[in-house]
């Protein structure tokens, strides 16, 4: 990897939109990641944060705006285009076959080969070794990379297919989700090595509705509503609660914070009368026959 | 767990699995077993009755060599994700294509064999783009290919001949040659073996070479596995499954050139129920159904099975008729005892 130009954002997209038919998918959105930097991509569901994700993978273009790569205008008509500028993304379904082994999805679409002409064959003994390495380099340790992917949990799963687009030369990892399916643990388990491929100089854009995931590990926050964008706050100028309330737009969480309380209030009397009901009960028992 | 999955832990020795818990994981374990049963259980029915002999074996073996090429080919594209019920269609079609251009318009033996063969190309080439482009599930894509080609085959050659077999090829000008590649045999144990059976046996080892050896062979199960996954990856899927069509469709050309140069004719109804048989074979030998996993090696095993007991039976003197009933057993047990083997496969640790 060529060493990038830190003032320069890896990967700017001024002034998006997009849309599918009359459905406004991105309006006038603007987001910029840097080297070295972890951006949270934040929003609930349907927000337009997969949208954005594609728009950037180069699955489909924007309608409007300007795609930056490196200060120079890109325009992709393939996720090809974007991963050859080595920009990947790890999509939500990992793009692992179960019941094929770690070495071989590590490689698949990009397998080692040796020999020539007929003869050219896949360098598994490379794939195993290059496997073994890499996952060892992440801080997991495989007992046998010809094991089926199928035997691995899904943080290890998440993890080796964040080992496997860094190895592929990713200069922005685009990760979707990654947390989204985990248990706390595990969870806690990838945000490591999300931090880890920051460490190595890589642009992170990382995309999730759990602002505990996000807010530990990430530089920017571009918070996303209904297809249009709240901003992008540096961590230092916004507090957890700011981005939970950008999120979900504040009015409706102050709606749900009242409704909460509602429930909260209702379950207290049920919980008085039930234990009256028992007491009572309690008191025929012990009545004379 | 013993896989060690933070930096923290401490680091697991590397320790490959054992040797023979993995050789018991392999997808054609079962179909090995399976062949050693069956081959087993006629020794006793029929070992006397000539089951156990050089001709009793080469007998068989070359039934099994005809629904071997043409397993190994679905086996493939099984793996890869789809299903071929063309096929045994396309042998029909192929064959009378030989025989047409040669018998009746005068065309060299070898000219219309290619001929036949660029048909097969062909018929590959639509099957694998009309379900890449539609999406459509490639069981109804090549379902309607069997009646279409199967249709047009019958059609055709009545129009022409007015008949729906064709004979007489063996004056004809490069049947000889022909036969000594395709239809020729091998002089070997005091007994006569099929051509068929080396072409089923090298078949087998390209196969298994390119699915556990090659990129291609990475990219079968990748496709078949995860299509979406695969092409996020950069494997050209459509060139996959194209590639795969086309392969089960020249299988399927030579069965039926072996088949025609054999008989020195071609009959419009030949390969009848072959696209099924194959599949049979292909489950047997421990290739998912859903695709993703499997092997050519256990293809050939199950086109074994299917040889030793369609001929088996024959020799234990049982009435042929029970043949399929065994067969749809077979069949049945093969796919529970796979599942067990995978289940296992996918829980190993």
């Amino acid at each position: 990897m060529t060493t990038p130009d830190l003032a320069t954002p890896a990967v700017e997209l001024r002034d998006i939109s997009k849309y599918f038919g009359t459905v406004v998918a991105l309006e006038h959105v603007s987001i910029a990641a840097h080297y070295g930097e972890v951006h949270c991509l934040l929003g609930d569901n349907g927000a337009g944060k997969s949208t954005l994700i594609k728009i950037i993978s180069g699955v489909f273009p924007p309608d409007r705006g300007e795609y930056v790569f490196e200060g120079n205008p890109v325009r992709f008509s393939s996720p090809r285009d974007a991963l050859d500028r080595g920009i990947a993304t790890v999509y939500q379904d990992l793009a692992m076959i179960p019941l094929m082994s770690i070495s071989r999805n590590f490689f698949l679409g990009s397998e080692p080969t040796k020999g020539w002409g007929p003869f050219k064959r896949f360098d598994l003994e490379f794939a195993d070794r290059v496997t073994r390495e890499e996952l060892g380099k992440m801080g997991i340790n495989v007992r046998d990379t010809q094991q089926s992917v199928g035997t691995l949990s899904g943080g290890e799963r998440q993890s080796v297919a964040i080992a496997r687009a860094v190895y592929n030369g990713a200069k922005v990892l685009i990760l979707d989700e990654p947390t989204a399916a985990l248990g706390v643990k595990e969870a806690g388990v990838v945000l490591r090595y999300i931090a880890q491929a920051r460490a190595r100089g890589i642009a992170v854009i990382f995309i999730t509705h759990n602002v505990h995931h996000a807010y530990p590990i990430g530089d920017r926050f571009t918070i996303l509503n209904r297809g249009t964008s709240y901003g992008t706050f540096l961590k230092t100028d916004v507090t957890r609660e700011q981005v939970v309330e950008m999120m979900a737009g504040g009015q409706e969480l102050e709606e749900l914070g009242h409704e909460l309380e509602e429930f909260a209030r209702v379950d207290g009397l049920a919980a008085e009368m039930k234990a009256g009901q028992a007491i009572a009960a309690e008191g025929r028992a012990h009545l004379p026959k | 767990m013993s896989v060690s999955s933070t930096a923290t832990a401490p680091a697991v020795e590397h320790s490959p699995t054992p040797l023979l818990k993995r050789l018991l994981l392999k997808p054609e374990m079962g179909a090995i077993a399976g062949a050693v049963v069956v081959w087993i259980i006629f020794a006793i029915l029929a070992g006397d009755r000539g089951f156990l002999s050089a001709r009793g074996t080469a007998n068989y073996l070359e039934v099994s060599a005809e629904l071997g090429i043409l397993a190994i080919a679905v086996a493939l594209l099984m793996i890869g994700g789809e299903f071929d019920l063309s096929v045994g269609s396309t042998i029909g079609a192929c064959g009378m294509i030989i025989a047409i251009l040669s018998a009746e318009y005068g065309w060299n033996y070898w000219m219309a064999v290619v001929a036949a063969l660029v048909v097969a190309v062909l018929i590959g080439v639509v099957n694998g783009i009309v379900v890449d482009k539609t999406g459509l599930p490639s069981f109804i894509v090549t379902l309607a290919m069997l009646f279409m080609i199967r249709g047009a085959t019958i059609g055709v050659t009545r129009e022409i001949t007015g008949r729906t077999q064709v004979g007489g090829l063996k004056e004809l000008s490069g049947f000889e040659s022909a036969q000594k590649v395709f239809a020729s045999d091998i002089h070997l144990f005091g007994t006569n073996w099929a051509i068929s059976i080396v072409w089923w046996l090298v078949l087998t080892l390209v196969a298994t070479w390119i699915l556990l050896r090659t990129k291609f062979g990475n990219w079968i199960p990748g496709v078949g596995g995860g299509l979406q996954a695969a092409r996020n990856l950069g494997v050209p899927t459509t060139r996959v499954k194209v590639t795969l069509f086309v392969c089960t469709a020249v299988a399927a050309w030579l069965v039926a050139t072996i088949q025609v140069t054999s008989f020195g004719g071609a009959d419009v109804l030949r390969g009848t129920y072959r696209e099924f048989y194959a599949i049979v074979a292909v489950v047997i030998g421990g290739t998912l159904l859903t695709g993703g996993y499997g092997s050519a090696l256990g293809a050939a095993l199950g086109a074994l099975i299917f040889g030793m007991v369609q001929q088996g039976i024959i020799f234990a003197g049982i009435d042929a008729d029970w043949f399929q009933f065994v067969l749809g057993g077979m069949l049945l047990a093969a796919v529970l005892i796979n599942r067990f083997v995978r289940s296992r496969a996918v829980l190993v640790r």
